[in-house]
């Protein structure tokens, strides 16, 4: 009953929104999930537009967290009151993806308005994560992210370790919460942020193992989870070890809100968050020097790491609006490609720069010396050659089924499941949610 | 959900001769239950025999699939019996704490209103800052009760520990629900004749005696009322105290039905298998209100 309800009155507020009065400049709605200060400086790129040129106007709309912002957009298009333009993060992807009469593929869009676009411009992980199997770009990337390692230097350097030597492999991780905890620097040595996407999804990418048949999804619906492997389930005994011995502290299911605040009142030295938690960590960590680091492996699993993957969200053009506002999308995204436009979208957020141009303009600007620690993420994720288990992965539901890796993971913990029991168990619960999608979506 | 039955009315029936004007006056009332009530669940019911993608582009009719899904699926097992768990231990504590405070109130002489002011002031909080207010009182990292339940050798976690996070829940629910309850046990408890009570301790029973002979009898109207009200407020009112503290989890310890209709549907975009869930819910409503009507309604006194 609750959906409907919420259906309804999004449905309702959608067609209240979209009614305005028909004027000379084409309005083009554009509803995002960015809050904050992130959603003012989404504004402020939208004026940046709409200032350039006088025939389009980009209106942004922030409806409320990435679920919701999905969920809205869904609703509004089944009532036929759609914004031309949605923010979808990126486990949305596959849903997005299926819906092939609901959006409007960017690649498509942008040939059909004689707008430039080369998927070569942008960069590899990101392109590779939103083509379809021809290599075409569905959607625009706008904020992509990677998780990264941030670490207090002075915790390091009260347990008597280098602080400008972060931990490399998880060995040094332990051996390094042990010290950082037994010395008293801090309460306990690690703490995450998105248990699914950096321990699992991550962890496996850069491991080099898959993480689901199929190419991890990329090759069609029928495709199965294989994260239970060797080396997964021994990084989660291990976490469970650790969770133990009180030098890994857990921060909550989803995005793991109550990772940051342990990592910015000192209680825990090391914390794995996206590289877009960047500005929070700088503006927060206020009693101590930070430190920015790749993320750890396992040297007995790989000797040189993969790259890491993309989390943050892309753009998507939604069919059902008329024509001359799907030209106003296209020159818009065409705006949002520019390296200056990038670069400062990049710099202030701490999300990737989506471009080569754009990285190369930081360089250029100085960017990455005065800042440094900036580039960490971006050199992780465009490190040696991408394999079939590091370009990404693509799955139905995933959202759900990050779901049931954090019950799993929290079964884990609390000792009800061993590692391989809980891993097996996370399996079986996504592919069932898996063979829902692909019946759904036959 | 307050139903206000009424003595039957003893007054002159006046008869009015137009037929359209009462379905007139109606027709708001009929209107607004319509659109909001009847439309959205008759959806649910169809929606809940579909399979069905986001985005409604496409739809299969598949029957009792997503009913018997559900039940092969062991998180949807364990969600009831969460809910039945979660719901008894609310009515339970909420029940049992209003009681003791509407006792105690009501022996008062000169601050009984006063206490009863206050003790009605948490039912004005809404679910979703009751349930941010725990989290904050519980939280394992920044919150007081962690730190002074940590002096008596207990470790609080609830983001790990299934049973924690299931007793913050239920601390949470019930203490809003505590005002609720008191008001109908003190209303209850003043309506008790106290001619009762004075021959009873004439004849020499104690205040516990007079209490479980006299009093809690004559009360049982009021406690079989509260009975099915504080058993609908468990199961359906909870959501957003869920929501705004323990998610569901962990590992599904707090996944109570009405949560999951939310996560499947809105988080997982799974819509049939949220509308089977959501007519299942329908139905246990459905039997609760039948219950209330049939067993409890004619024997309330107010």
């Amino acid at each position: 009953m609750a959906n409907k309800v919420v259906t309804s009155v999004v449905a309702l507020a959608a067609s209240l929104a979209l009614t305005a009065p028909a004027l000379a400049v084409t309005e083009i709605q554009w509803w995002h999930a960015m809050g904050g200060e992130l959603g003012v400086k989404l504004e402020s790129i939208a004026k940046g537009f709409n200032e350039s040129q006088s025939d389009y106007k980009i209106v942004p709309v922030y409806k409320g967290s990435y679920p919701e912002t999905l969920t809205a957009a869904i609703a509004a298009f089944r009532a036929k009151q759609n914004p031309a333009i949605v923010q979808v993060f990126e486990v949305g992807t596959g849903t997005m993806m299926a819906a092939k009469g609901a959006v409007y593929p960017v690649y498509k869009l942008m040939a059909d308005h004689n707008e430039p676009f080369d998927s070569k411009s942008y960069l590899a992980p990101v392109v590779g994560y939103y083509s379809d199997t021809q290599g075409n770009i569905l959607s625009l990337p706008f904020n992509s992210s990677t998780p990264i390692m941030y670490y207090n230097k002075d915790a390091f350097e009260k347990a008597g370790l280098d602080r400008n030597t972060p931990p490399k492999t998880w060995a040094e991780v332990e051996s390094f919460s042990k010290k950082i905890k037994e010395s008293g620097a801090a309460k306990c040595g690690f703490t995450t942020g998105w248990v699914s996407w950096v321990q699992l999804e991550n962890f496996s990418a850069l491991h080099d193992k898959p993480y689901g048949t199929l190419e991890n999804g990329f090759g069609g619906l029928g495709t199965q989870f294989q994260f239970n492997g060797d080396a997964q389930i021994k990084h989660f005994a291990n976490l469970k070890k650790w969770s133990d011995e009180g030098i890994f502290q857990y921060g909550g299911p989803v995005g793991g809100n109550d990772a940051p605040p342990k990592f910015y009142s000192g209680e825990c030295a090391i914390y794995f968050n996206s590289s877009a938690s960047r500005a929070g960590v700088v503006a927060n960590a206020k009693t101590f020097a930070v430190g920015f680091a790749p993320l750890p492996y396992y040297d007995d699993v790989i000797k040189e790491p993969k790259n890491s993957i993309i989390g943050g969200a892309t753009l998507w053009a939604l069919q059902g609006r008329p024509a001359e506002e799907y030209k106003g999308v296209a020159k818009f995204f065409s705006y949002l490609s520019k390296p200056e436009v990038q670069a400062d979208w990049h710099q202030f957020t701490g999300y990737l720069p989506i471009t080569y141009a754009a990285y190369e303009l930081g360089k250029t600007q100085g960017y990455y010396e005065k800042n440094p620690g900036s580039d960490i993420a971006i050199n992780q994720i465009t490190r040696g050659e991408p394999s079939v288990n590091s370009k990404g992965i693509r799955f139905g539901n995933l959202a759900q089924v990050r779901d049931v890796i954090d019950s799993e993971f929290e079964a884990l913990l609390a000792g009800k499941k061993s590692a391989k029991e809980a891993l097996d168990a996370a399996v079986v619960g996504g592919n069932r949610i898996l063979r829902d999608f692909e019946a759904a979506n036959k | 959900m307050l139903q206000t039955g009424r003595p039957r009315m003893q007054t002159k029936r006046t008869i009015f001769p137009n037929k359209v004007l009462p379905y007139a006056l109606l027709a708001p009332q009929i209107a607004i239950t319509v659109v909001f009530f009847l439309w959205p669940a008759g959806q649910a019911v169809v929606s809940s025999f579909l399979r069905e993608d986001p985005f409604g582009l496409a739809s299969t009719f598949v029957w009792f699939e997503n009913y018997t899904r559900l039940f092969e699926d062991p998180a949807y097992v364990d969600s009831l019996r969460v809910t039945a768990a979660f719901a008894i231990a609310v009515t339970f504590c909420s029940m049992t704490f209003a009681l003791l405070l509407a006792v105690a109130v009501n022996r008062l002489i000169r601050l009984g209103g006063v206490y009863t002011t206050l003790l009605v002031w948490p039912y004005a909080v809404a679910p979703v800052v009751a349930g941010v207010l725990w989290w904050f009182l519980f939280n394992p990292t920044i919150g007081i009760l962690p730190y002074l339940l940590s002096f008596m050798g207990v470790h609080w976690n609830h983001r790990i520990n299934g049973n924690h996070a299931m007793i913050m829940l239920v601390v949470a629910a019930s203490w809003k629900q505590i005002s609720y309850n008191f008001l109908f046990f003190v209303a209850g408890l003043q309506s008790i004749p106290r001619s009762l009570i004075e021959a009873a301790a004439i004849d020499g029973a104690g205040p516990m005696k007079r209490f479980w002979t006299i009093i809690f009898p004559l009360l049982s109207p009021t406690t079989f009322f509260l009975l099915i009200i504080n058993v609908n407020y468990a199961m359906f009112d909870t959501f957003s105290i869920v929501d705004a503290t323990t998610g569901g989890g962990p590992a599904g310890a707090t996944n109570i039905l009405v949560f999951k209709v939310f996560a499947d549907g809105i988080l997982g975009l799974n819509i049939g298998s949220s509308a089977a869930q959501s007519v299942i819910l329908m139905m246990i409503v459905i039997a609760l209100t039948f219950v209330q009507f049939r067993y409890v309604e004619r024997r309330v006194q107010y």
